[in-house]
């Protein structure tokens, strides 16, 4: 196989791998901070006990997170040489501010985090979580700046084939910074509050561990509708952002093969490239127009504006940005019926309404790694959007066979990784928060 | 600032995360390498695992700073280094991606099999990148072939030689010495004086090692004495790392454990400073046209960048440095046998 294509595969796995990690980890350590803060404000053992706990499960993911993470940091130079060299001059300013400004704040205070409960007072203890929370925030902060600058580039010159900076701010800044920032750190919470909610729902089913249970899953509920509603709103905005800078890309999103005014926005479909059409449409009429202008009748950009060898490939990105959306409407729903039942005093005995949350604890997740599939493959076929192709971006000295030897090597670690995760989350969860009359001992 | 105080700028600052990783991951590779050698049961082994347990990830991040720094200061070295040493790279990272998880799933679970396991994760998943690290060195201090598009243009096995074997078990040495040296701190009684004899061993394997890659640079690339023949006044380098070496080998003997910390970490900081005051300004040198070498002024990025970075250093690293030591200070003093966790 082609040597740009084993690249890709392996860049993909490796990326789709370590990104179901860092956002779970960002939402429980914020919701580790919210309890932590209870706890120093009411004093009451409960909340000590959850912290314990959730800290338990954060330290797993937040290993594996970091572990594949490592990863990430090479993978540009070996095996995305010609790319490097083109955008180091940008490109490479992120990351390295992402270890100075982010990585050492998480790694060293998530040291105190797991082994410092007796050296450090309370406050201290509860100021810890936060620089963890604080610190995989702005990890999350500057790889992104990173990103969005490969999906939107501002502030650069071309200078002997190479893309030179001439403005920091500019380039950080770059118009799909923000939107892109937000709705990635806002779905991080959601997927950490959703996590949280499944295990807390799993012990109320057993009837284990119940105040435990009851409090985690109050935290959990009402910040997954908060977050749910604002991924949406960031969304939209991020949305109107996409339709702008990158046309071909929204084009893809919405499976909009001709340019129309009064587009509607199409919310289950099957793309059908060949004819350009979009077969069992279920769609409502001059949506999209209206979301992206704020007028039924603004004319929307179809694919037939760009010549076909710049068209994304239409049908992942259509499924991959259609499956995140309509589970983002999941979770607004789910989540605004569990804060009903929370106001009706029916949420803890409602086990219909527990299994489903146990069932849905993942799909956040999944949701993530499609909006990413849907965001990297609307770019395609260019790695920096305008300036660099894909296909001419790899390394040129790395042979095809090496690239295959590693992506086996990288499914067989990472597999055995998950498999491990896995055992020893509901190792944990079985274990379940102690008492604190006990011995807590790890 | 000029774009060639910059580069010089950039090529210290590159120097000082190195020798930052070498100093305190060195510490914890090190106990990592000896810890199928020192610790004589679980009791010991956990404590080895304690000692470094919530300073390894913080330590690691060094590395990663280095590496995002690289791409940001010289993206040509970057892109030619990693990807023209791609196994031995891709080697090292999934020894650290097994190491990194082993911290934390290998207390776990209390099985005797499960902890053995996982032990042995850990030594490996030190072993190489401590081995690793000083080939690659090693090789850029020798230099590799390139092509006049900076592009590697050796294989594999040109980066498998004598030379960067020797500085690569050099590398290794240094790391053991320095994680004996950080026991003798962090540990007491029987495994403490192991730890002791382990570092005056690895002390003796490195001065030999270091004294036989010093003779094969003159045989084989005499060029990297250049800098020195020119200005005389660099000697005082590797005349520093001897007196310290020296230094070390004492505190080693008779010293308190703190001061032979110190003075095993600042004879890693000169010894490093060998390299690179032979090396400027190539940060990798051609082997087959000296013309096609990459040095501080044809592989860096532009003057705005390097300004920029430096910028963000001044600010950053003085922060990290002080909840960096406010943390190992947190974390002061012998490690306890049984200390509560979470």
């Amino acid at each position: 196989m082609d040597a740009v294509v084993l690249a890709r595969i392996q860049f993909g796995l490796t990326a789709a791998f370590h990104f179901l990690y860092p956002p779970v980890s960002i939402g429980l350590a914020w919701l580790i901070v919210y309890i932590g803060w209870r706890y120093l404000r009411t004093g009451q053992a409960v909340y000590d006990e959850m912290t314990r706990f959730w800290v338990r499960i954060l330290a797993l993911i937040f290993a594996v997170g970091v572990a594949t993470g490592i990863a990430m940091e090479f993978q540009f130079g070996t095996n995305w040489s010609t790319y490097s060299r083109f955008v180091g001059d940008i490109f490479g300013s992120p990351l390295a501010a992402e270890g100075v400004f982010a990585f050492f704040l998480e790694s060293t205070f998530m040291g105190v985090l797991i082994l410092g409960r007796n050296r450090v007072s309370k406050r201290v203890y509860w100021l810890s979580a936060l620089m963890v929370a604080v610190g995989s925030t702005l990890s999350a902060f500057w790889i992104i700046v990173a990103n969005s600058w490969q999906q939107t580039p501002t502030a650069y010159t071309i200078v002997g084939g190479r893309a030179e900076l001439t403005d920091f701010w500019a380039a950080v800044f770059n118009p799909s910074t923000l939107p892109r920032y937000g709705h990635t750190v806002v779905a991080s919470v959601l997927s950490g509050a959703f996590f949280m909610a499944g295990i807390s729902a799993w012990y109320l089913l057993k009837g284990r561990h119940v105040e435990f249970a009851q409090r985690s899953l109050t935290v959990a509920v009402v910040a997954a509708a908060v977050f749910s509603l604002a991924v949406l709103g960031v969304g939209h905005f991020h949305a109107v952002q996409v339709a702008e800078t990158q046309p071909a890309k929204m084009a893809a999103f919405e499976g909009v093969f001709k340019t129309e005014s009064g587009a509607a926005m199409v919310f289950f479909g099957i793309p059908d490239v060949r004819n350009q059409a979009i077969r069992l449409r279920i769609a409502v009429p001059k949506l999209l127009s209206f979301l992206i202008s704020f007028d039924p009748n603004a004319t929307v950009a179809g694919l037939d504006r760009f010549p076909r060898d710049l068209w994304p490939p239409v049908e992942i990105t259509f499924y991959a940005y259609h499956v995140m959306m309509l589970l983002g409407f999941y979770f607004i729903a789910i989540s605004l019926v569990g804060v009903y039942l929370l106001w009706r005093k029916r949420l803890f005995d409602n086990r219909p309404y527990l299994k489903v949350m146990l069932a849905s604890m993942l799909l956040p997740l999944l949701a993530l790694e499609f909006g990413w599939v849907a965001a990297e493959m609307g770019r395609q076929p260019w790695v920096v959007y305008g300036l660099l192709k894909t296909a001419d971006a790899a390394s040129v000295v790395v042979p095809a066979g090496q690239i295959l030897f590693t992506i086996i090597m990288f499914v067989g670690i990472y597999s055995l990784l998950l498999a491990l995760l896995v055992y020893l989350i509901l190792r944990e969860v079985k274990r379940g928060p102690v008492s604190l009359s006990g011995a807590a001992n790890g | 600032m000029s774009h060639a105080f910059l580069q010089n700028a950039w090529y210290l600052l590159i120097g000082v995360l190195l020798v930052g990783y070498a100093i305190l991951d060195g510490f914890d590779l090190g106990v990592g390498v000896l810890s199928p050698f020192i610790a004589k049961n679980e009791k010991e082994r956990r404590s080895l695992i304690r000692a470094i347990g919530p300073f390894w990830d913080g330590n690691e991040v060094w590395l990663l700073t280095a590496g995002g720094a690289l791409f940001a200061a010289f993206p040509h070295v970057y892109a030619t280094v990693f990807s023209g040493f791609y196994l031995a790279l891709m080697l090292v990272l999934y020894a650290l991606i097994l190491r990194a998880v082993s911290f934390e799933f290998g207390h776990r679970v209390e099985s005797a099999k499960w902890r053995r396991a996982w032990g042995w994760v850990f030594f490996a998943g030190s072993l190489i990148p401590a081995l690793l690290t000083g080939v690659a060195v090693g090789n850029v201090m020798r230099g590799v072939p390139l092509d006049a598009q900076m592009e590697f243009a050796g294989d594999f096995f040109s980066l498998v030689n004598p030379f960067a074997l020797v500085v690569g078990l050099a590398g290794l040495a240094m790391f053991i010495m320095q994680g004996a040296a950080y026991l003798t701190v962090k540990t007491n009684g029987a495994l403490a004086q192991r730890a002791r004899k382990a570092g005056i061993w690895a002390w003796a394997a490195l001065v030999v090692l270091l004294v036989v890659a010093g003779a094969m640079v003159v045989a084989d690339v005499p060029e990297r004495l250049d800098n020195y023949t020119r200005n005389p006044i660099a000697f005082a380098v590797p005349l520093a790392a001897l007196a310290l070496l020296i230094l070390t080998r004492v505190s080693l003997q008779r010293g308190t454990p703190r001061r032979t910390f110190l003075l095993s970490s600042l004879s890693i900081a000169a010894i490093m400073g060998i390299w690179g005051a032979a090396n400027h300004p190539y940060l990798l040198p051609a082997r087959n046209v000296a013309a096609y070498g990459l040095t501080i002024f044809n592989a860096s990025a532009s003057q705005k960048t390097l300004q920029t970075m430096f910028i963000i250093a001044l600010i950053g690293v003085p922060l990290v440095l002080a909840y960096t030591a406010y943390v190992y200070w947190v974390f002061r003093g012998k490690v306890q046998p049984r200390e509560e966790h979470y």
